[in-house]
C-alpha cells in the first residue's frame, strides 16, 4: 500500500541524543493523561454519557505531547475536531474537556462548542476546526500577528493526511512561506482520510512530505510515534519560526488505534495493520525508552497512579456537573455578549 | 467640505482609520503597490508602507483566514476581496469561522475584522462578476453587513465597520466608485445599524439599497413631479444590524412599502423587511408590500440586457404607480 512506504521504524529506538530527565518524565506524564483522558472518553461514550460525536487520538499521543512539550507559555495552538490530546497537552484540565464532551455547565465551553471545538485561549488553544483545512489559514494569520507586532510566539497547526489535498492546505503553505510566517504546520499522517486510505487519493507517496518542496520547504517525514523525535523536531521547526526564517512543513508517521470517529468500527483496516501497529504504540516506546534511561517501575506507576487521580476526580465531577442552563443560547453572538441583529 | 468619489472615499476611509490605529492592516490581491483592481486604495501602500499595506497571492481562503487570525489575535484586520462573486470561494470563512468562533467558544474568541468587497452589477462583467451578495451574507448569525451608498457613508460605515468588534461585511458597489459626493474634512465616524431616510415623504416608503438609492431617490422625484406622489426614500445601509425601527416608523406614516433589490428574486434582504414588517406591522399597511428585484436569472453581459433586469428608476416610478392607483 502506497500509504505505508515510509516505514515506521522498530519499537524501542531510543532517540538520537537525550532530552534530559524533567522533559522525559514530563512526556511520559503527558502522553499517559492523554492516553487515559481519551481512554475514559470512549468508556463514558459505551455508557452513553459523552453525547455528540467525538474523535479520538488513541495512538497518535507522541504528537500533540511532544509538540506541546516543546511550545513555549505564549505559543498558540490550532487543531482539528480531533483535538482533545492537543487541548489537554497544553495543559487544559481533564474535567474541562470531558465536561464539554459530557455537554456539562463545567465544560470547557459549557456545551455550546462540544467536541470538535474545543477552546481554551488561556492556554493558547486557538480552536479546535471542524471544517478541514480552515484552519491553516487562520493559523497564518496568527503568525503574521506575531511578525507584525515583533512577538515572538509560534503559532502551530495540527491537521491529518487527508488535509494536505484541500485548497486551503496549498493556499496556507504558500502564502506563509511567501510572508516567511513563524508558523508550524503539523500533520499527522495516520494513513486514513476518515475512511479511505490517503494512498488512494494522494498523487504521492508523503502526502505532506512530498509536497513541501513546491513551496519551497524541505521534506519532513518523522516517526510520530516517538515523543522524543517529535519533541526534537518541533525545536527545530520553533527555532526557525522564532529566528524569523520561516514556516515549517512536518510530517509525523502515527496511528489511530480507533475508529475516525465514535460512529466507525474501522473495518475497513486489513487484517493485523491494528495489531503491528500496536507494537508501536507511543505509550509502549516510551516506558522502554525511560526503562533505558534508568527510571523506575515505580516511578512510571506512580505518574499513572498520580494522572488516573485526574481523571478519576474528573469523572465524578462532570457526572455531578448540572447541565448548561438555557439562557447561555442567546449570549455570545456578538461582541455584546448577546445577539441581537436589529433594533 | 469637498467633493470626492465613492472610489477615493474607499481609500481615505481606511486611511483615516490606518492612521488612528496601528493595529489596522490591510491585506488583498493587487491592493498594495497596483493600488487595487478598482483603484480603490491608491497611495495607501505609499502612506503606512509594505508591512500594513500587503499584497497577496490569488488565495481567497488565505486571505480572510489570515485575516481571522490576525483578529483573534489583536490586529484588526481589513480585507479585500476584489469581486464579491469570489465570496463563494471562501464562503467557509465567511459562513462557518468568523461568525461562529464566539458563540462555541463561549465567548473566548474575538474577530473584529473587516472584508471589503467590489459588490454588483453594472459592469457588463457578465454572471460571475456582477453579483449582489449581501443576501448571502444577511442570512448568517454572527456577521455585520453593511452597504453604503455614497461617499461620506463609504468613509463613515468603513470607520464603524473597523472599530466594530465583530466581522464586517463591507459590500462596495462597482458602479458607485466614480460617483461623487460631498464629505466633510476632517475625522467621519458613522453608526452601523442606522438606516437614514434621505427623501422625506408621505405616500409610500421605498426602501434601497447601494445603486438602487440613487435610482429610487430619482424615481421618487419623477413620482412627485409626474405623478404628485410624495414618496419617501429610505437607505437602508445596514442589513445586520437592521434598523427595523426606522424602517417601521416609516411604514407607519406613509401605510406602503416598496423594496428596491439588486438581488436576483428569491431570498433577496427585502424578502426578509416584507416578512418583519408584515409581521409586526401588518395594520399600518393600506396595500400590500411590493418587492422589485432583478429577476430570477443569472445576469446576463450584454449592455442592454444588463440594462433590462436591473431594477431602473423607470421600473419603479413605473411600479409605484401602478400599485398606488390600483
Ligand atoms: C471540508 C470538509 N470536508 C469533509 C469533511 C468530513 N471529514 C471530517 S474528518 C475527515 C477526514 C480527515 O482526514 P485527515 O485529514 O487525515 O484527519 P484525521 O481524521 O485522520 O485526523 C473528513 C473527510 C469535513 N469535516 N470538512
Ligand atoms: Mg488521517
Amino acid at each position: 500500500m502506497k500509504a505505508m512506504a515510509a516505514k515506521p521504524t522498530t519499537a524501542g529506538t531510543p532517540a538520537n541524543d537525550d532530552i534530559g530527565e524533567a522533559k522525559r518524565l514530563a512526556l511520559y506524564r503527558s502522553q499517559i493523561r492523554l492516553r487515559e483522558a481519551e481512554q475514559r472518553a470512549f468508556d463514558l461514550f459505551l455508557q452513553n454519557l459523552v453525547k455528540g460525536t467525538s474523535h479520538l487520538s488513541l495512538g497518535q499521543e507522541a504528537v500533540a505531547a511532544g509538540f506541546a512539550e516543546a511550545m513555549q507559555k505564549g505559543d498558540l495552538s490550532f487543531c482539528t475536531y480531533r483535538g482533545h490530546a492537543h487541548t489537554l497537552a497544553r495543559g487544559v484540565s481533564v474535567e474541562k474537556v470531558l465536561g464539554e464532551l459530557m455537554q456539562k455547565d463545567n465544560g470547557l465551553m459549557r456545551g455550546k462548542g462540544g467536541s470538535m471545538h474545543l477552546t481554551s485561549e488561556d492556554h493558547g488553544v486557538m480552536g479546535s476546526y471542524a471544517i478541514i483545512g480552515a484552519h491553516l489559514p487562520i493559523a497564518c494569520g496568527a503568525a503574521w500577528r506575531a511578525q507584525y507586532r515583533g512577538d515572538k510566539d509560534v503559532s502551530v497547526c495540527f491537521f491529518g493526511d487527508g488535509t494536505t489535498n484541500i485548497g486551503a492546505f496549498h493556499e496556507a503553505l504558500n502564502f506563509a512561506a511567501v510572508w516567511k510566517l513563524p508558523v508550524v504546520f503539523v500533520c499527522e499522517n495516520n494513513l486514513y482520510m476518515e475512511y479511505t486510505p490517503i494512498g488512494d487519493v494522494t498523487a504521492v507517496p508523503s502526502p505532506a512530505g512530498d509536497r513541501a518542496a513546491a513551496y519551497g520547504l524541505p521534506k519532513i517525514v518523522i516517526d510520530g510515534n516517538d515523543a522524543d523525535v517529535v519533541y526534537r523536531e518541533a525545536q527545530k521547526a520553533f527555532a526557525k519560526a522564532r529566528a524569523g526564517e520561516g514556516p515549517s512543513l512536518i510530517e509525523c508517521l502515527t496511528y489511530r488505534h480507533s475508529g475516525h470517529s465514535r460512529a466507525d468500527p474501522a473495518k475497513y483496516r486489513p487484517e493485523g495493520e491494528l495489531e503491528r501497529w500496536k507494537e508501536r504504540d507511543p505509550i509502549k516506546i516510551y516506558r522502554e525508552r525511560l526503562k533505558q534511561f534508568g527510571v523506575s517501575e515505580q516511578v512510571m506507576a506512580e505518574i499513572d497512579a498520580d494522572v488516573r487521580r485526574e481523571v478519576d476526580a474528573a469523572t465524578e465531577a462532570c457526572k455531578a456537573a448540572p447541565m448548561p442552563p438555557t439562557d447561555i443560547l442567546f449570549t455570545d453572538v456578538y461582541a455584546d455578549g448577546g445577539w441581537a441583529w436589529r433594533n | 467640505m469637498a467633493e470626492i468619489s465613492y472610489r477615493d472615499a474607499v481609500a481615505r476611509g481606511i486611511a483615516q482609520e490606518m492612521a488612528r490605529d496601528k493595529d489596522v492592516v490591510f491585506l488583498g490581491e493587487d491592493v498594495a503597490k497596483a493600488g487595487g483592481c478598482f483603484k480603490a486604495t491608491v497611495g495607501l501602500y505609499e502612506q503606512f508602507g509594505p508591512l500594513r499595506v500587503r499584497d497577496t497571492p490569488i488565495s481567497e481562503q488565505a486571505i480572510l483566514g489570515a485575516a481571522m487570525g490576525a483578529a483573534m489575535t489583536g490586529l484588526k484586520p481589513i480585507a479585500e476581496i476584489m469581486f464579491s462573486d469570489f465570496i463563494a470561494v471562501c464562503f467557509d470563512y465567511i459562513a462557518n469561522e468568523f461568525p461562529k468562533s464566539r458563540y462555541m467558544s463561549n465567548g473566548q474568541t474575538k474577530c473584529p475584522l473587516v472584508v471589503r468587497t467590489g459588490n454588483g452589477a453594472g459592469s457588463r462583467f457578465g454572471a460571475q462578476h456582477s453579483q449582489s451578495v449581501e443576501n448571502w451574507c444577511m442570512m448568517i448569525p454572527g456577521l455585520k453587513v453593511v452597504a453604503p451608498s455614497s461617499p461620506r457613508d463609504v468613509i463613515g460605515l468603513l470607520a464603524a465597520a473597523v472599530r466594530d468588534p465583530d466581522p464586517v461585511i463591507f459590500f462596495e458597489h462597482k458602479s458607485l466608485y466614480p460617483i461623487k459626493g460631498e464629505v466633510p474634512d476632517g475625522e467621519i465616524v458613522d453608526t452601523l445599524g442606522t438606516a437614514k431616510i434621505l427623501r422625506p415623504g408621505t405616500d409610500c416608503t421605498i426602501l434601497a439599497l447601494a445603486l438602487m438609492v440613487p435610482r429610487a431617490l430619482e424615481a421618487a422625484e419623477r413620482l412627485k413631479a409626474e405623478h404628485g406622489i410624495d414618496a419617501e426614500v429610505v437607505d437602508v445601509r445596514s442589513l445586520v444590524p437592521l434598523d427595523t425601527q426606522t424602517i417601521l416608523g416609516s411604514v407607519g406614516r406613509t401605510h406602503r412599502l416598496f423594496t428596491v433589490e439588486e438581488n436576483p428574486r428569491l431570498c433577496g434582504w427585502g424578502a426578509e423587511i416584507v416578512s418583519i414588517v408584515a409581521d409586526e406591522a401588518f395594520y399600518d399597511l393600506d396595500g400590500p408590500p411590493v418587492r422589485i428585484t432583478t429577476p430570477h436569472i443569472p445576469l446576463p453581459a450584454a449592455d442592454h440586457l444588463e440594462d433590462m433586469v436591473l431594477p431602473t428608476a423607470d421600473r419603479i416610478v413605473e411600479t409605484v404607480r401602478r400599485s398606488l392607483n390600483s
